[in-house]
């Protein structure tokens, strides 16, 4: 399997891999190459507890821990996080976001549980990227939800005062 | 002793309460709004009620619903916790007038500390250090005298107010004229009344706080300091005791200067009395909190103390069961709030399900905690999930055992501000304990944001999340057990787990 991945560390530094996967014959072990290299001297992964990877690479020993919760998935190395993006190159998923990540429609998600306070740009307003579209509020705080493109809203699926869910929908912009 | 006891609070305050009437013999009654009935503290307690919906004011702050939770359960006596009714003189009193003890200070103690006037002439009449400047609104003339007499720079403050309206800086006697109107015209504004007052400003003051405790036969001890400097908007983050500047000297003059104040309130129970430092170590009272403080724990681990155990036998009436010459400090501890917000996102709060959480332990580590893997942490309460202390004999080793601890921390789902106390714990001017009360607010905005990840990290980081990918694109492991690389750990349940964590602490 091979699968690009794109990591970002919080100081903004990011970088995309391309990591080939494979079992290896008569043993656990990986054979992993990336970028085209392969791992010196191989790699061990087990995978002890659920989102907890143990990694040898030789015998330096790695505790890595996932949060793929919220849309989208971070990878953490000892105790700092990464954000990653995994792409499998075959899928059509893929090669269709390789091509322009603001073609299509684009949604806005609630980020977190909450309550919509304010629709800044009901349907039909021409947006920016990273204009406000929706306020939610938790817990005394309010959040302005912004465009993730230039476009226009085309629908916006929740009213003022709704008790909202993470990761539900709530306007769609194309 | 009390046979049972009513704790009218939730979260990781109420199961420490549950847990120390357990240790106690005593039995616990919880109380939970509609949000909470899967609230850890709901199954800790012995008995539990539920008191109505979400919000606050119609559960947790409702003194009826809790007071005929006590009649009910027969309760004798009744914890508040901190927040909620902790320091509701009111409730205090309708507690006492039903004849359930309240474990806490008297509702007149409450009063007489719970209005800043009021504190302030209680304490000015016991000789207490107050911030140099007038207790009363000024007229132009009068605020430069008393500007010449404390010392410029001096703070113009509202008397009415509150939230930095009517506030000035003055940093010579030139600006004074147009401050003065400037403060005084907004304060009218914004409260009614441009009665304006003066104190002198203390630059990069520290927020010092000494515990003290109060029995019912007159007996007032100091239990040390927790310096409390390191906050954000006037919220605490980290508390350590003891405090990196005070020497046994100064503690024993705060100490003194504390018990008075509890003395002059007629104090009992547990209570703290906040100082504000200046760089040259003069101290002044700011105010006396009539509760159990959150960051209680580093003042436990360092006087080897219970302090909600001696709360509970204080309000059944008995004595201090030491004298202050018996009080001893010992090593180091320091306290991180971990809470569900999103330090990259200006600390929004981040409620939701926990849908992973694994804890640190080992030496010198103790958690408070609220919380458990698959708890939804609700929106409508403080989003406070637990507090992690770190003990140690000294400050160095301290700093050292808490990070530590913090790699060994791990919550998914939801956002913590897990990554910021990495920070300011490796920052040189908070191990050098350089810290004020603004020292927080200047490290977040200083440029260098986070630590420099390393090439290897990234490329390990990529590597795993191939590796999660080909092992199933779910969030839980099953997907790779059929790879034969799932060990049969995760298969005990979080029932075991939470069993053994448990056993630990």
């Amino acid at each position: 399997m091979t699968y690009d991945i794109t990591v970002t560390a919080k100081d903004g530094q990011t970088q995309t891999f391309s990591v080939e996967l494979s079992r290896a014959k008569d043993s656990d072990k990986l054979i992993c190459r990336v970028n085209g290299e392969e791992f010196n001297p191989g790699l061990d992964s087990q995978n002890p507890e659920r989102d907890v990877l143990s990694v040898l690479v030789g015998s330096r020993s790695y505790e890595i821990h996932r949060d793929g919760s919220n849309g989208e998935m971070q990878i953490q190395v000892g105790g700092t996080r990464y954000t990653v993006e995994v792409r499998d190159p075959r899928s059509l998923k893929a090669r269709r976001a390789k091509a322009g990540a603001t073609d299509g429609p684009k949604k806005i998600s609630a980020p977190m549980p909450g309550k919509v306070v304010r629709i800044i740009s009901p349907a039909g307003t021409e947006v920016e990227a990273g204009q406000g579209v929706i306020v939610i509020e938790a817990m005394k705080m309010q959040n302005e939800l912004k465009s993730p493109k230039k476009g226009i809203v085309k629908k916006i699926m929740v009213a003022e005062g709704a008790t909202v869910n993470a990761g539900d929908a709530l306007a769609i912009i194309e | 002793m009390f046979k049972k006891i009513l704790i009218a609070n939730r979260g990781e305050i109420a199961v420490r309460i549950i847990r120390a009437c357990r240790e106690l013999g005593i039995a616990s009654v919880a109380v939970y709004s509609d949000v909470d009935r899967n609230a850890l503290h709901v199954r800790k307690a012995d008995e539990a009620y539920a008191i109505g919906p979400a919000a606050a004011r119609e559960s947790y702050l409702n003194l009826e619903k809790i007071l005929a939770v006590a009649k009910k359960s027969g309760a004798d006596a009744v914890h508040p916790g901190y927040g909620f009714l902790s320091e509701n003189a009111a409730f205090a009193e309708a507690c006492d007038k039903a004849g359930v003890k309240f474990i806490g200070p008297t509702a007149a103690a409450m009063n007489i500390m719970g209005s800043k006037t009021s504190a302030r002439r209680a304490m000015e009449a016991a000789g207490v250090p107050f911030v140099p400047g007038s207790s009363k609104g000024l007229t132009l003339d009068e605020a430069a005298s008393v500007s010449e007499k404390v010392g410029y720079p001096v703070m113009l403050k509202a008397a009415a107010g509150g939230g930095g309206k009517g506030m000035r800086l003055v940093a010579s006697a030139a600006e004074l004229k147009s401050a003065y109107e400037g403060a005084s015209s907004e304060a009218a504004r914004a409260f009614n009344s441009g009665e304006v007052y003066i104190e002198k400003y203390i630059d990069r003051p520290r927020h010092i706080e000494v515990q003290v405790f109060g029995d019912e036969h007159g007996n007032v001890v100091y239990l040390g300091e927790r310096e409390c400097s390191v906050q954000r908007r006037h919220q605490k983050v980290i508390e350590e005791a003891p405090s990196p500047i005070v020497d046994a000297e100064m503690r024993s003059k705060m100490g003194a200067t504390a018990v008075q104040v509890a003395k002059a309130a007629g104090y009992t129970n547990a209570g703290t009395v906040e100082f504000l430092v200046d760089a040259q170590k003069n101290f002044y009272f700011l105010e006396m909190n009539t509760r159990l403080q959150v960051e209680h724990p580093v003042t436990e681990l360092v006087t080897g103390l219970d302090l909600v155990h001696l709360q509970i036998q204080v309000a059944a009436g008995k004595k201090l069961p030491f004298k202050q010459e018996d009080v001893v400090l010992r090593g180091h501890a320091i306290e991180c709030r971990i809470y569900a917000e999103d330090p990259d996102n200006n600390f929004f709060p981040s409620p939701g399900k926990i849908t992973r959480l694994m804890t640190p332990s080992g030496p010198g580590i103790r958690e408070d905690s609220g919380v458990y893997e698959g708890w939804n942490v609700p929106l409508d309460y403080d989003p406070m999930l637990s507090k992690l202390i770190a003990y140690a004999p000294t400050r160095e080793m301290a700093i050292g055992r808490m990070l530590r601890a913090l790699d060994e921390y791990f919550v998914a789902g939801i956002k913590t501000n897990l990554a910021l106390f990495r920070k300011i714990l490796r920052d040189a001017d908070f191990c050098a304990a350089r810290i004020d009360t603004g020292y927080l607010e200047r490290l977040l905005s200083a440029r260098s944001k986070t630590l420099p990840s390393s090439a290897d990290d990234l490329k390990i980081a990529a590597v795993a999340a191939a590796i999660f990918a080909m092992n199933g694109s779910g969030t839980n492991g099953a997907a790779a057990a059929k790879n034969g690389t799932q060990s049969s750990a995760n298969e005990n349940g979080a029932w075991k787990k939470t069993a053994r964590q448990e056993a630990l602490r």
